[in-house]
């Protein structure tokens, strides 16, 4: 049992009569996680079959347009069993992108965050250029990088830079100052802080950049697969589009929204796992 | 009295001035003040009276303006682990459990890991907390953190521990057990405490001498030998007769500021 579970009693809070009543209520908490859902279906299911529109299909074509779509065997089209293949497209481009992005943003967050003449040279450059959206670097991209994978990777970079700069440097520059005098009056000064003081004190604010980082690279994946590559979950929704195919379209968006769903948990596992010290960390 | 010993910690003619938006605000005047060894010091006054500015000078952490602070003769320039400091929001590492809280100053200093387990171990013991070594910060309440700010110091070899209103943040019973609990460890220690607070009972019960200090600027007012034969109870009529005196001294001050 570990420390997290323990109150400062030393009693472990988690017995197993409360075993069974965490199971309850967590199946509780998933119960109403699904209410929206729900009833998201079931509009879009009385919507459909009711023709309010024709150009979206009804769940029940969707449902089995997309076993097609990751198994194959129902249409036998061109993007029959292909759903794994766009999906490691676009994971590819989405964790390159982010790791990318991260081994520049990092680094820049902390000289910026640490030196102030950093600062001074870099922060208003990248204040200037953060409020440029994703889509207006499109073109520019394209030019600069080609048509193709490199610039989906560029773009999805650029998506996934600001928030883990950003929060870099914010949870290098909120750092305790009371922090610094307890490290120096035992014997930590000078550069010795930066490692032993400054980054862990950082880490939650680092972690949340990083966690919103991972989110954008999945959310510009799309912008980035409209350079014109073959593979990848945004191009099958561009392709959808052209082919005028919505069922196409729609299971491009659900795999989207659940491989991002799943990065996600698992980062935030992984941070609730590093940051188990810190009392207001927990997602 | 004539001490031919030289003073662990003296400050000498110190003066402190902070700017404050554009204005020059005066914390300290002409403080003189000298504290021998194994000595229990308690500085009181109301706020503003520069008491913890003067704390902050033996630290290191604030250069006085003029004069000089000095440990052992030699004027203090910056932080050392010889001088403690344990402040009143604890600043405990809150990344760090309670046992590598404690075993921080002696791993920055690079004492070999072997000793400094053994350090962490019998400090962890002298407060108490064996049992939560393993705890982060957030997971303890308010005393048991001061008692881990409290051995993190003692670990680190600290020959002065400098308190600043150490006990202010904590409820009255947890306070009292405190006192008695630092007591204990400053008799068989033979540490020196510099210990600030706002509460007369409180320096009072502690102090070999108790430092007077009042605003406006910051001066030293009294420094006032205590010889109530210890453990002191503050029921008894001989602490509430000093009590009484000790008031009067701070009280008459605010009289003549508000006048």
């Amino acid at each position: 049992m570990t420390m997290a579970q323990t109150t400062a009693t030393g009693v472990p809070v988690a017995t197993p009569a409360a075993g069974g009543f965490q199971l309850a209520s967590r199946l509780r908490s998933l119960g109403l996680a699904l209410v929206v859902p729900a009833l998201l279906l079931i509009f879009w299911h009385v919507a459909t079959t009711n023709r309010w529109t024709r150009l979206i299909p009804t769940p029940f074509e969707t449902s089995a347009y997309m076993v097609d779509f990751v198994w194959g065997g129902i249409y036998d089209d061109a993007f029959s069993g292909t759903a794994h293949i766009h999906l490691l497209a676009s994971m590819t481009r989405v964790y390159g992108g982010f790791a990318l992005a991260a081994l520049f943003a990092l680094p820049i967050g902390l000289l910026i965050g640490r030196i102030p003449l950093a600062r001074q040279l870099l922060d208003p450059f990248f204040q200037l250029m953060r409020p440029i959206p994703v889509t207006a670097w499109l073109p520019l991209s394209m030019i600069l990088f080609g048509l193709g994978a490199r610039s989906a990777f560029a773009l999805v970079f650029l998506g996934a830079f600001y928030p883990i700069l950003l929060n870099t440097v914010f949870g290098v520059k909120n750092v305790d100052g009371k922090l610094f005098e307890a490290a120096s009056m035992l014997g930590c000064k000078g550069n010795a802080q930066f490692f032993r003081v400054v980054l862990p004190a950082a880490l939650p604010s680092i972690f949340t950049g990083l966690r919103l980082g991972l989110g954008l690279a999945w959310f510009v994946i799309v912008v980035g697969e409209m350079t014109g590559v073959p593979q990848g979950l945004g191009a099958v929704i561009m392709d959808g589009r052209t082919l005028s195919r919505t069922e196409l379209v729609i299971c491009g968006m659900i795999i989207i929204g659940i491989a991002g769903f799943i990065s996600d948990r698992i980062v935030v596992a992984i941070g609730n796992r590093m940051l188990r010290w810190s009392p207001n960390h927990h997602g | 009295m004539a001490e031919p010993s030289l003073p662990i910690i003296e400050i000498r003619n110190v003066s402190k001035t902070f700017q404050l938006q554009g204005q020059e605000v005066q914390a300290l005047k002409g403080a003189n003040l000298a504290i021998r060894k194994g000595e229990f010091i308690t500085l009181i006054g109301a706020s503003g009276c520069g008491k913890s500015t003067l704390l902050r000078i033996m630290a290191g952490f604030e250069q006085p303006t003029s004069g000089e602070a000095l440990m052992w003769g030699k004027p203090i320039t910056e932080p050392d682990p010889q001088r403690g400091m344990v402040f009143q929001d604890y600043a405990l590492f809150p990344w760090l459990s309670v046992r590598d809280n404690i075993a921080f100053g002696p791993t920055s200093r690079g004492v070999p890991r072997v000793q400094a387990r053994e350090i962490v171990e019998r400090f962890i013991d002298m407060v108490g907390l064996s049992r939560f070594a393993d705890a982060y910060p957030h997971q303890l309440s308010g005393g048991m953190r001061q008692r881990v700010a409290i051995a993190r110091v003692l670990a680190n070899d600290a020959e002065v521990v400098l308190m600043d209103e150490p006990f202010g943040a904590l409820d009255a019973m947890t306070r009292e057990r405190l006192q008695e609990e630092l007591l204990d460890i400053w008799r068989s220690t033979k540490l020196t405490v510099v210990f600030v607070t706002h509460a007369i009972e409180e320096a009072i019960f502690l102090a070999d001498r108790v430092v007077v200090m009042t605003p406006g600027p910051g001066r030293i007012e009294s420094d006032n030998p205590m010889t109530l034969r210890r453990p002191r109870d503050i029921a008894s009529p001989e602490f509430n007769d000093i009590r009484r005196f000790m008031s009067g001294k701070l009280h008459s001050h605010h009289g003549i500021k508000a006048a």
